[in-house]
């Protein structure tokens, strides 16, 4: 989709709406029983550009290994 | 996964038996909601609690009694939904699925209420009796959110109990809610639906599973469950179904490779909707207590400073408090229990009061003044780990982890490893890729436990007086460091890049509960005396024996000849035959180096054990000596569990090999090098 960045490159403090999910079925499942569905909001916590980050989703604050996060796919609000 | 053995929707039996009724009811729920503590007030158990996911890795059975009811219940392991994919969640899963207890009580947090219902929006549609328990609402309203327990109740078709757990709010209401499910006819399954452009493939599988699973398990659901591509219940549809069907099936499933997310998409849609008619506001947005320590504590370079200090201050507080306390009642205990025994023993023969006195009270009494020290330590640990701290030490270690080919989420389980190896070991549970944990539990023994820390604590001041401080965290940073650099090459072999993911939950700050610690600090206060009277009691008395026997004399007794036999690898290590006996000893348990040294200095010339310590040996034999003990093999219990959690001896013989000549080498090479330096 037009615009379509992966979660690990959104910075600090900005929200984006996640849009689809890549990878094995057991990564899947587990990121979207987290809440990272296709239509859930989320926002960036802390985002280094290398090392693990930390996002809000659904009220919960997850750490994810950058190349956990990278499979996630979003479209950055605003 | 055994098929049930009651059909579904069918009374439980609440089995009349005298007067009581038997009903067993699960704790179900995601990490960290709050399900142990409920189980420890309704079992007077203490199973941990602490402020952070993954702590109970196994099950766990206690009974509560409430007015003729016996309620066998069940402390399961946290699970965010039922696609298990790590060792505890399928002791969960497989629980709640094959055991079928009478009622599940499925905790959820109402402060992140649409997470939590992603787990009840898949146990709704099995036949089971749902009581719903929703914990923590003091944070929810804390946080602005108020919740209309009525309408979440009418939406779920289930009984939902609100709570505050930690407080003992509602826990009353709970057992009350769960008595009076148990006694209703069990509620229709409902199924929370799949997104729209899933429906028509969920359906067709559906009613071609329909005639042929097993009745515990709806077909709607195992619809679902083979569509987000669960290998279980893949198995059983497989081996369940009619020969003609099943490659029907397998084709609908090829063609949907992308049903997991509609199955999720599902859940959260059904839970939004719930969720409109709950909370009839959204919260304002706000910048939490948690946020703001967050930007320091899990910080890349200020979270590190932060973790350093933090372990530097466990210590601190530990030594500064503990220590004085730790010699006063090694005092009372040896010194002073000494005296009036031995006017007592002043008839018995030598031997008895030499057994009594130089044996078991000197060698278990010196251990049990360690309590002042342990029981400090655990208090600070629990402490950390209530506010929720742990967490955020393991995500700032990730960085580290990954020299090895681990992640940040194996920090977990091996900071349990500073209190006691063993929980240690098992807690690597909670990792998904079975490599990854068999290499966080073969490095657990590399964390200096707090038994290896009160010797190391008792030892440095003797010989090092103001630098003791620092030999004792050089003793930590120097395991530490040989952990990162075996792990680094254990890694190379046994992972090769299989990692695992790293997802972990971080949970909001908690005030500490004095309740939770107070009992943790108990708890372990009391295993450790446990152990001084039974383990340590008896190793002491049978080290006095060997080194009594057979003439009466230390010199030449049966311990001091076993000891010489070893003088060439003690030399090496520049420890003499005392020394060498007291690191071998630790194998049975750490605490018993100090025992051993203990028994063999108790006859000797100076009452006060640190004094004929200091005086019989150099400060550079005491450091080798230091070194080559907390790098010493895993005590025996840990090398059990290590076996039966790696399933084999294969692991355990690795470990305990590894280790040895680790240890061995280590102490050879700073006493060799020492004596190079001109230091001996
Ligand atoms: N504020 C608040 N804290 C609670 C409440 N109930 C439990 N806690 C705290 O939440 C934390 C987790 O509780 P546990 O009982 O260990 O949770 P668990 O569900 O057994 O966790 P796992 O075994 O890791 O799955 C602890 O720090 C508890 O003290 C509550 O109602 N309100
Ligand atoms: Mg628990």
């Amino acid at each position: 989709m037009e615009g379509e960045v992966s979660l690990a490159s959104i910075p600090a403090d900005a929200t984006a709406k996640v849009l689809h999910l890549y990878g094995g079925r057991e990564l899947v499942t587990r990121l979207a029983a987290l809440g990272l569905t296709p239509g859930a909001e989320v926002r960036m916590v802390q985002n280094f550009g290398r090392g693990p980050l930390i996002v809000l989703v659904r009220g919960t604050r997850l750490a994810l290994g950058r190349r956990e996060a990278s499979r996630v796919h979003v479209l950055p609000a605003g | 996964m055994a098929t049930p053995n009651r059909p579904p929707g069918e009374a439980p039996s609440p089995t009349a038996q005298g007067h009581t009724h038997h009903l067993l009811v699960a704790l179900a729920g995601q990490p960290n909601v709050g399900k142990s503590t409920v189980f420890n007030l309704l079992t007077g158990l203490s199973q941990h609690v602490g402020n952070w996911a993954g702590k109970t890795v196994e099950k766990k059975t206690g009974v509560h009694r409430h007015d003729g009811w016996e309620l066998q219940m069940v402390d399961l392991p946290g699970t965010y939904s039922l696609s298990a994919s790590s060792e505890e969640e399928l002791v969960a899963r497989d629980f709640l699925l094959t055991e079928r207890p009478d009622v599940v009580v499925v905790v959820i947090n109402a402060a992140a209420l649409e997470r939590h219902l992603y787990l009840v929006a898949e146990l709704l549609p099995l036949p089971v009796r749902l009581v719903v328990a929703l914990n923590m609402v003091d944070v929810a309203s804390r946080e602005g959110g108020s919740l209309d327990v009525g309408a979440l109740q009418r939406a779920l078709g289930v009984p939902v109990v609100s709570m505050v757990a930690s407080r003992n709010q509602g826990v009353a209401e709970l057992v009350e809610a769960v008595v009076a499910c148990a006694q209703s006819p069990a509620p229709p399954p409902r199924s929370p639906g799949i997104r729209a452009d899933h429906a028509a493939v969920w359906q067709e599988i559906t009613s071609l599973l329909a005639p042929s699973l097993p009745p515990a398990f709806p077909p709607g659901w195992a619809a679902a469950k083979l569509l987000e591509g669960d290998r279980e219940i893949t198995r059983l549809a497989r081996e369940g179904c009619d020969p003609g069907i099943w490659p029907r099936i397998e084709g609908l499933l090829a063609a949907h490779e992308d049903g997991v997310l509609a199955v999720a998409s599902g859940r959260y849609e059904w839970i939004a909707r719930v969720v409109h008619t709950v909370v009839p506001r959204p919260r304002p947005g706000q910048v939490s207590l948690t946020e703001r320590l967050d930007r320091w504590l899990t910080h890349p370079v200020w979270g590190l400073a932060a973790l350093a200090g933090v372990f530097g201050l466990v210590y601190g507080v530990t030594f500064l408090v503990g220590s004085p306390l730790q010699e006063l009642v090694e005092r009372g205990l040896t010194a002073g229990l000494a005296r009036p025994l031995r006017a007592l023993l002043a008839a018995a023969p030598a031997w008895v009061s030499g057994f009594l006195i130089d044996g078991v009270l000197a060698g278990a009494g010196t251990v049990a003044s360690f309590l002042p020290l342990l029981a400090i330590f655990f208090a600070v640990l629990a402490l950390l780990e209530d506010v929720g701290y742990l967490a955020r030490a393991a995500y700032v270690t990730d960085r580290f982890m990954h020299l090895i080919g681990l992640h940040g989420k194996s920090s977990l389980p091996l900071m349990l490893g500073f209190g006691c190896n063993v929980p240690a070991i098992m807690g690597a549970r909670i990792l998904d890729s079975r490599k990854a944990r068999l290499l966080t539990m073969l490095l657990a023994p590399l964390v200096p436990c707090a038994s290896r820390m009160t010797v190391i604590l008792f030892m440095a001041p003797i010989f090092f007086g103001a630098w003791s401080p620092l030999v004792a965290w050089g003793l930590v940073l120097l395991s530490l460091g040989i952990l990162v650099a075996l792990g680094a090459a254990l890694g190379q072999v046994l992972l090769r890049r299989e990692r695992g993911a790293f997802i972990m939950e971080l949970p909001l700050y908690h005030r500490p509960k004095a309740r939770t610690i107070a009992l943790q600090t108990w708890q372990h206060s009391a295993e450790f005396l446990r152990k001084a009277g039974t383990v340590i009691l008896v190793f002491s008395g049978v080290v006095w024996a060997f080194s009594y026997l057979p003439n009466g004399r230390i010199e030449d007794s049966l311990l001091a000849q076993a000891g010489q036999a070893m003088a060439p690898l003690g030399a090496w290590l520049g420890l003499d035959w005392r020394l060498l006996v007291a690191l071998l000893s630790s194998f049975f348990a750490k605490e018993n180096a100090v025992a051993t040294l203990a028994v063999l200095f108790a006859g000797g010339q100076t009452p006060h054990l640190a004094h004929a310590l200091a005086g019989a040996f150099t400060p550079l034999a005491a450091l080798s000596f230091l070194v080559a003990y907390t790098l010493f093999v895993p005590c025996v219990p840990t090398l059990a569990t290590l076996r039966q959690e790696a399933g084999g001896w294969r692991w355990a013989a690795l470990s305990f090999a590894m280790l040895l000549v680790l240890s061995l080498l280590s102490g050879a090479l700073v006493f060799q090098g020492g004596r190079l330096l001109g230091l001996a």
